[in-house]
């Protein structure tokens, strides 16, 4: 990636998504303006930004859980606008939630089921006649077993869902969106309200992911954990990339500080704006002492 | 005061007609609700739709019975697929009001006078099911044991019945112990959960509403040929909300809980009619309070108190599972 220049919309070497001309309006506010976003294969790319960015509407446009007003974009060479939200994940793009969606009063265990593909026992008629499906199950049990032993969830396997911790149900969302053994993975924030040693677990098996060869997409607030694990940055601010690049020069980019902490923060402020200032406090004050 | 009357009775109506129709309509509504999380508040209306396709079958088309059967079940079918088509994508409160119309519509056509040369209008059509009793392999007399005795056709509508019951509820329980219940149980907890793993949540909940009225139209069936009689009244909203009643009691999402549920909800209102109405008889109830005429009414308000209990002493239903409801969802 290094010589993927580091500004809005740059072309990568191998991308797995691509997006064009990406609008979303929520009546007066354009929610998401995106005109060009690649994301290399096989990288974890961070994507930040303040509060109300647009990060999450650019997930729910990407997995179909939105429609855009208007785009395109292509996964893995397949144009993806108007799939539904089902087809999208079948065809290798997996999300997880900000807010976690463990399902509560199913097993830590049926989690884990639900995420596989393809099961011949989610035919209604098939569904009938165990024999149809027993052996596809003993298969989908084997796979989630091997992965609730990765994130160590083996010992709540019976445990219902809603009876985990926030942290484990982190964890059991990202390791049930793997059963499907997806190309690309989308985290919406997969480090909020996890204490940090779990952070540190579940930012080591973002890494193993990418070095399975999966691609990763995170949303994220913690800079740090960005810092730490991700190969590339894209920056959102009024639903638009306002920067791109490696990690290391991100933080130091004047237009991310801006879109951070509001344009001039630190810039002196002219002779005109310190007399405007003054005369809008004197005025305030004469008001209220009246 | 009889009691030894009293508790025959009620053990009678726990298995009786009423019991069947109510456990279908419940068995179906627990698939709905309880499994796959659909407010359907039209149920009535599926058992009208097996109640009115048999009897207009018959009387109105001089088919047979049998035929009505098979036009009931796809009644069902179209109903379901009528208000789950544009309401399915929607949130999960257009279904109730959907249902809750149609059902009401379904009712107040027929009972009309316009359509009462089809339907019977508010008389309804009656004594048209002979072909169901001239199957009946019992022979004239009594049979049972206790206080279960029934003449011959009773058996034969109550063995019909419970066999319909029988097989109901072992289609729920093999599909909810399927992959396919696993997608609807992830459908009630969270849609967009089920979609983000690839589940056409959309199909799912078509079928589910489809498979529940069906069994619904059966009850309807059980309904109007045990009674040789077709009456829209019987398919009012009371109805949904009794047999919504019978899956709560047994406590929804389990495969005996419907069935449990409407056996206790019709002995229960069996139990207090009978001593309402023999403490009337013998003027234990000064007329002041309570009329012969009114005990109909008031065994409803003793129902109610009963029912009132259940949710602060067992909130999780006769057959539930305490742990599952203490879990917030959503």
């Amino acid at each position: 990636m290094s010589s993927v220049p580091p500004e809005p919309g740059s072309a990568k070497p191998d991308p797995i998504l691509v997006v064009d001309d990406l609008r979303r309006r929520f009546g007066g506010l354009v929610a998401v303006d995106v005109d060009h976003v690649e994301i290399q294969r096989s990288s974890i790319t961070a994507l930040i930004g303040p509060n109300g960015a647009g990060k999450t509407t650019f997930f729910n446009l990407v997995t179909g859980f939105d429609e855009p007003d208007a785009g395109r974009w292509t996964f893995d060479g397949r144009p993806m606008q108007r799939l539904p939200p089902h087809r999208v994940a079948r065809g290798g793009m997996v999300r997880t939630f900000q807010l976690t969606k463990a399902l509560a009063r199913m097993s830590v265990m049926d989690n884990m089921k639900l995420g596989a593909p393809d099961q011949r026992g989610e035919n209604f008629f098939r569904a009938l006649v165990p024999s149809f499906w027993r052996a596809q199950e003993a298969e989908v049990e084997a796979r989630a077993e091997s992965l609730l032993e990765r994130f160590r969830l083996t010992r709540l396997r019976d445990e219902y869902a809603g009876a985990l911790s926030g942290g484990q149900r982190k964890l059991l969302e990202m390791a049930r969106a793997l059963m499907s053994d997806p190309t690309m993975v989308l985290l919406d924030e997969p480090m909020a309200g996890v204490n940090p040693a779990l952070g540190e677990t579940l930012l080591a098996h973002i890494q193993s992911l990418r070095d399975l060869g999966k691609t990763v997409l995170f949303v994220e607030h913690d800079m740090d954990a960005v810092n730490e694990i991700s190969d590339w940055v894209v920056v959102m601010g009024e639903g638009r990339i306002i920067a791109e690049g490696p990690p290391e020069a991100i933080g130091n980019d004047h237009v991310v500080i801006d879109a951070y902490l509001g344009s001039h923060h630190d810039a002196p402020a002219t002779l005109e704006e310190e007399q405007r200032q003054l005369d809008e406090l004197t005025e305030a004050t004469a008001r209220e002492s009246e | 005061m009889d009691w030894g009357l009293i508790v025959s009775e009620t053990l009678r109506a726990a298995v009786g007609q009423e019991a069947i129709v109510f456990a279908l309509a419940a068995i179906g509504l627990n698939l709905h609700f309880g499994y796959t999380g659909l407010l359907n508040f039209g149920q009535a209306g599926f058992l009208a739709m097996g109640a009115y396709s048999t009897g207009i079958c018959v009387e109105y088309l001089q088919w047979s019975l049998w035929a009505g059967v098979g036009v009931g079940i796809v009644a069902a079918i179209v109903l379901a697929l009528i208000l789950g088509l544009p309401t399915l994508r929607l949130r999960a409160d257009y279904l109730a009001i959907v249902t809750i119309a149609a059902a009401e519509i379904i009712r107040l056509i027929a009972r009309s006078v316009t359509f009462g040369h089809i339907t019977g209008g508010s008389s309804g059509i009656n004594g048209y099911a002979d072909a169901f009793y001239e199957l009946n392999p019992l022979g004239d007399g009594t049979y049972g044991f206790g206080p279960w005795r029934f003449d011959d056709n009773r058996l034969w509508v109550l063995m019909v019945g419970w066999g319909l019951v029988g097989l109901s509820s072992l289609v729920v329980l093999l599909l909810v112990r399927s992959p396919w219940g696993r997608v609807i149980k992830a459908i009630r907890e969270d849609e967009d959960a089920a979609r983000s793993l690839g589940k056409n949540v959309y199909a799912y909940k078509v079928q589910s509403l489809v498979v529940g009225g069906v069994i619904g139209a059966f009850g309807g069936m059980v309904f109007a040929i045990g009674n040789q009689s077709v009456q829209a009244d019987n398919y009012g909203t009371a109805t949904t909300f009794l047999a919504l009643t019978a899956v709560i009691l047994g406590g929804t999402a389990r495969v005996p809980g419907p069935v449990g549920g409407a056996m206790i909800l019709w002995g229960l209102i069996s139990f207090t009619e009978n001593i309402l109405r023999q403490a009337s008889a013998e003027g234990l109830l000064p007329t002041a309070i309570i009329s012969g005429t009114q005990v109909g009414i008031v065994r409803f308000m003793l129902v109610g108190l009963a029912l009132m209990a259940l949710p602060i002493f067992r909130p999780q239903g006769i057959f539930g599972n305490r742990r599952e409801i203490t879990f917030e969802t959503r």
